[in-house]
């Protein structure tokens, strides 16, 4: 049997009736009250008392339960699988639950600043055993609390369905019934969890708990929230990377526009502050504008006249994960014509190595034929559909914070910090997300509404137009790469030479695949300091290096004469086999796995000559997604995807229905970006601001179908948000290069026509 | 500033605002209904799709001066228990990701079907185009729509 030590994460379940003021803070102040609709809503009478167990669940007097969903949600869909993990455990019928969204508490929920963090593809993974403890431990008191109550072992009791039973004396009682008692019981060193084939509620599909509320237009997300007496604020940034704040110049014609209340500068941080890793922001001093409503606030914004200044060069030390590092700022208006002229130039020069393995420089120099080809990306921006905004009510006694972010427990020590408050006086509301995919880490408008609100006394909503949210810095950096491969006389693969760099971060990872698996390999990288801010963008770098080597490697095959899956196999064998090296950062038999599955789903060997077909494989973020693409193209060059047949091993899959939405999310996405994303800049300025030039993938474009099938085993489970993102753009070069003859190396793929020539 | 009634999902309501003020703001702001979206401002997104007399209009470009006399529907008068075919198929397939785009994916494809009862995929091609979804929700709403059809 497996058991868990309860005390790992101690404090979350320490009852909540002994906190500070019982019970938990929930429930957003909606002007509309959701409140109100979930009786309705979920169809089920509310209990007349309830009792806390711990930080995740409180039961009703009749039964009912209650699951607190630790961690934000951005569409990713924990709000339901989270809870299902609890509830797996307690043995509650999922009928008999109601979800709600935690607050952000470091007491109920300890962590650290990454407690409650939705990112990187691991909320599932580093909450699984948290959250199956929450449910086994609660379970575990209302046993206790029967057997005391019927004077019987606790090892003579068992519980099915929201009941306690005592099979022997023939007595049950529900849940309901025992919860008051339960909560005096003591919690033990350890509880026993369930083995995963006798799962009842894990794998087997719930639907998104939030569903009805959104399609009622339920007010849910962080730019729906109201408050009495809360105003209006925007912010005007510089018009270009490379500029700052020198005056504002009309603040009096502003502030006698209709509805106007203020308009002023401010800092977004301190000056000296030291900044952590998240707390990037592109422009330090901004304009802000507040008044009573959106419209007349986004008239004044436009009518603001304002002068800014070319910035300094600068340094500073910037606390990356508890350590220091330097970041250098240059100074200048920079132009994606010069970055791409820069990293090119840079990849004659020595650069860093990260990875040797044999002696790259001895094959290659004996090689009878090398394979060389260069790979480029642009920047992204996000485009979140709900722009960045955030609620802020900053009074004497309190710090009220609502909206969405991604990261609460890293920006409440900077809120603290920049408005001289402590911790313990804010209170963070956290909204679903209308989608975040690493944008809502940097949390930089947080600060910006608290500031404002302070500074304006009052509560307000902080909004970013669409312009500002596509113009305001935090994209995916731009990178480039060169593969090359060195093929003996026989053809074999014998030396493999990666060189990657990009502004102003290098997107290498030299230890996985194929490295491992080739005898003579070597890995280099550099990296070009920028005044463009950037962060992480779903997959971060994997986003990158996936679809260049994943087309390196296919032209690989071709030139070798071999079928890509295969050869893609050779190579894994060899890894699971005789691994070169030590540090090899992934399972070969598991990325095996998804391969052969793929080749199986998509019937590989059979495929019908009309469509053109290209597979890709990766691992990253601890999961491996392979993907089989179809591509017809009519006779005017247009490209239709057909079908796109993925594999996925993410261990356990918690809710399969929604697990494969945030498989079909990441394809499409993946495609839309490797077809149209960019975003270029020209003198600092970014050459888009809004979805009319920014070209995002539509409902014609995507697939017909996709179809996504899971490898059945019993791993903890890990995430789903990013990994079969990175590999469809090379399962998408493929097929296009199958499709058309040429291959693409550069993305955006489609460069801004809608054909392929 | 001027004051205009409007007659919202069957609700008679009145308003002074700016007459050059979108209907998205309108709604958002002054009415308190906020299940209409703001994504683009521009008419590039359709997160802000209302009805005007059954017709889709991307209601941030929309002046509240040229509504007239016209009835406005909004996600929040879709049906009046959330129980529209497209509502109810949206939760049989579980189309939401994040959910923000979906208020506007359902009034476009509302008013599609109300056109097009028997909707074919170029149909519903043409008709969802301009409702942008960063989640990639398109094969969903897509499948959906079919399955509202046919209830
Ligand atoms: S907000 Fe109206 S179309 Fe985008
Ligand atoms: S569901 Fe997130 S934008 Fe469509």
């Amino acid at each position: 049997m497996t058991t868990i030590k309860t005390q790992f994460n101690r404090r979350s379940f320490l009852k909540s009736s002994a906190l500070t003021g019982g019970g938990l803070m929930l429930g957003f102040s909606w002007f509309a009250g959701c409140k109100a609709s979930v009786k309705e809503e979920v169809g089920m009478v509310l209990p007349d008392e309830w009792f806390d167990i711990n930080s995740y669940l409180k039961i009703g007097d009749n039964g009912i339960v209650t699951i607190f969903s630790p961690n934000p949600e951005f569409g990713q869909n924990i709000k339901t699988a989270m809870p299902m993990i609890v509830a797996e455990e307690l043995d509650i019928d999922w009928k008999d639950v109601i979800v709600e969204q935690a607050p952000y508490s470091q007491k109920l929920f300890p962590g650290g600043p990454f407690g409650q963090f939705s990112g990187g593809s691991r909320g599932i993974m580093m909450k699984w055993d948290a959250l199956r403890m929450a449910g086994a431990s609660a379970k575990h008191l209302l046993k206790a609390a029967a057997a005391q109550k019927w004077e019987v072992p606790i090892e003579e009791i068992t519980t099915k369905s929201g009941k306690v039973f005592h099979e022997k004396s023939g007595q049950s009682a529900g849940y309901g019934a025992l919860a008051r008692a339960a909560v005096g019981m003591e919690v033990p060193e350890e509880v026993p969890l369930k083995e995963p084939k006798n799962y009842q509620l894990i794998g087997n599909s719930q639907k998104n708990v939030d569903g009805k509320k959104i399609v009622t237009g339920a007010p849910m997300f962080g730019i729906d929230y109201q408050k009495e007496g809360m105003l209006v604020a925007m912010v005007v940034s510089p018009p270009a990377f490379g500029m700052t704040f020198k005056s504002l110049d009309n603040a009096a014609e502003i502030k006698a526009m209709p509805g106007i209340k203020d308009v002023f500068s401010f800092k977004t941080y301190n000056d000296g502050y030291k900044k952590s890793f998240f707390d990037v922001n592109a422009f330090p001093e901004l304009i802000a504008v507040v008044g009573n409503s959106t419209w007349e606030v986004m008239n004044a914004k436009k009518a603001i006249k304002a002068s800014w200044t070319a910035t300094k060069a600068s340094s500073a030390t910037i606390d990356r994960f508890g350590k220091d590092i330097t970041v250098n700022t240059p100074a200048g208006l920079e132009s994606t014509v010069e970055h791409n002229r820069q990293m090119e130039t840079l990849f004659s020069k020595p650069l860093k190595v990260v990875r040797k393995d044999g002696d790259p420089a001895r094959v290659f120099k004996e090689a009878a034929k090398i394979i060389e080809r260069s790979y480029s990306a642009p920047y992204l921006a996000h485009n979140c559909m709900e722009p960045m905004n955030f609620f802020a009510d900053v009074n004497e006694n309190q710090v009220h914070l609502a909206g969405p972010l991604q990261a609460p427990g890293l920006i409440e020590p900077v809120v603290a910090a920049r408005l001289g408050v402590a911790e313990k006086d804010i209170k963070i509301e956290m909204t679903r997300m209308g989608g975040g995919f690493g944008r809502r880490a940097y949390a930089h408008y947080v600060v910006e509404a608290a500031i404002i609100s302070q500074q304006v006394k009052a509560p307000v909503k902080l909004m970013y137009t669409r312009e500002d949210d596509m113009t305001n810095g935090i994209y995916r950096p731009t990178y480039q790469a060169i593969y090359r491969a060195a093929l003996d006389d026989k053809n074999n693969l014998v030396g493999l030479h990666i060189k990657a760099g990009g502004i102003p971060e290098s997107p290498l990872f030299a230890n996985r695949f194929p490295a491992g698996s080739i005898d003579n390999y070597l890995a280099e990288e550099f990296a070009i300091d920028s005044n463009i801010t950037t962060g992480a963008f779903r997959a971060p770098r994997s986003n990158f290096m996936a679809g260049a080597e994943q087309s390196f490697l296919d032209e690989i095959a071709e030139a070798i004469g071999k079928d890509p899956i295969d050869f893609r196999l050779e190579l894994l064998k060899r890894a699971t086999d005789q691994p070169v090296g030590e540090k090899n950062d992934y399972d070969a038999e598991r990325y095996a796995g998804v391969l052969k599955l793929v080749k199986e789903k998509s019937n590989w060997s059979s495929a019908s000559a009309k469509v053109h077909r290209g597979v890709s494989a990766y691992f990253c973020h601890h999961t491996y997604a392979a993907h089989v693409l179809d591509m017809t193209i009519d006779d005017e060059g247009q490209p239709t995807i057909e079908n796109v047949t993925c594999a996925i091993d993410c261990g356990i899959v918690v809710n399969p229905d929604a697990a494969k939405n945030m498989a079909e999310g990441g394809i499409i996405d993946g495609i839309g970006n490797a077809f149209y994303g960019e975003m270029t800049f020209k003198d600092g300025k970014p050459a888009k601001s809004n979805f009319h030039e920014y070209r995002m993938i539509r409902m014609s474009e995507a697939p017909k179908n996709i179809e996504v099938h899971f490898v059945n085993n019993e791993i903890s489970p890990t995430g789903l948000g990013e990994p079969p993102f990175p590999p469809i753009f090379g399962a998408i070069a493929n097929a296009m290069y199958k499709a058309t003859g040429n291959r693409r190396y550069h993305q955006p793929f489609l460069d801004g026509k809608a054909v392929l020539g | 500033m001027a004051i205009f009634n409007l007659k919202i999902n069957n609700v008679d309501q009145q308003v002074e605002v700016d007459p050059a003020t979108p209907v998205l703001w309108v709604l958002r702001d002054h009415l308190k209904m906020v299940g209409t979206k703001y994504g683009c401002g521009i008419a590039q997104c359709g997160a802000c799709t209302i009805h005007l007399d059954d017709v889709a209009m991307r209601s941030c470009v929309l002046p509240i001066s040229a509504v007239g006399d016209k009835a406005i529907t909004t996600i929040e008068g879709l049906s009046e228990k959330g129980d529209h075919p497209l509502q109810k198929a949206w939760i049989q397939h579980d189309v939401p990701q994040c959910g923000y785009c979906q208020a506007g994916q359902l009034m476009s494809a509302a008013a599609l079907l109300k056109d097009t009862p028997s909707p074919t995929d170029a149909d519903i091609d043409d008709a969802m185009n301009g409702n942008l979804c960063r989640c990639g929700t398109y094969i969903r709403v897509k499948a959906a729509i079919h399955t509202a059809s046919k209830m």
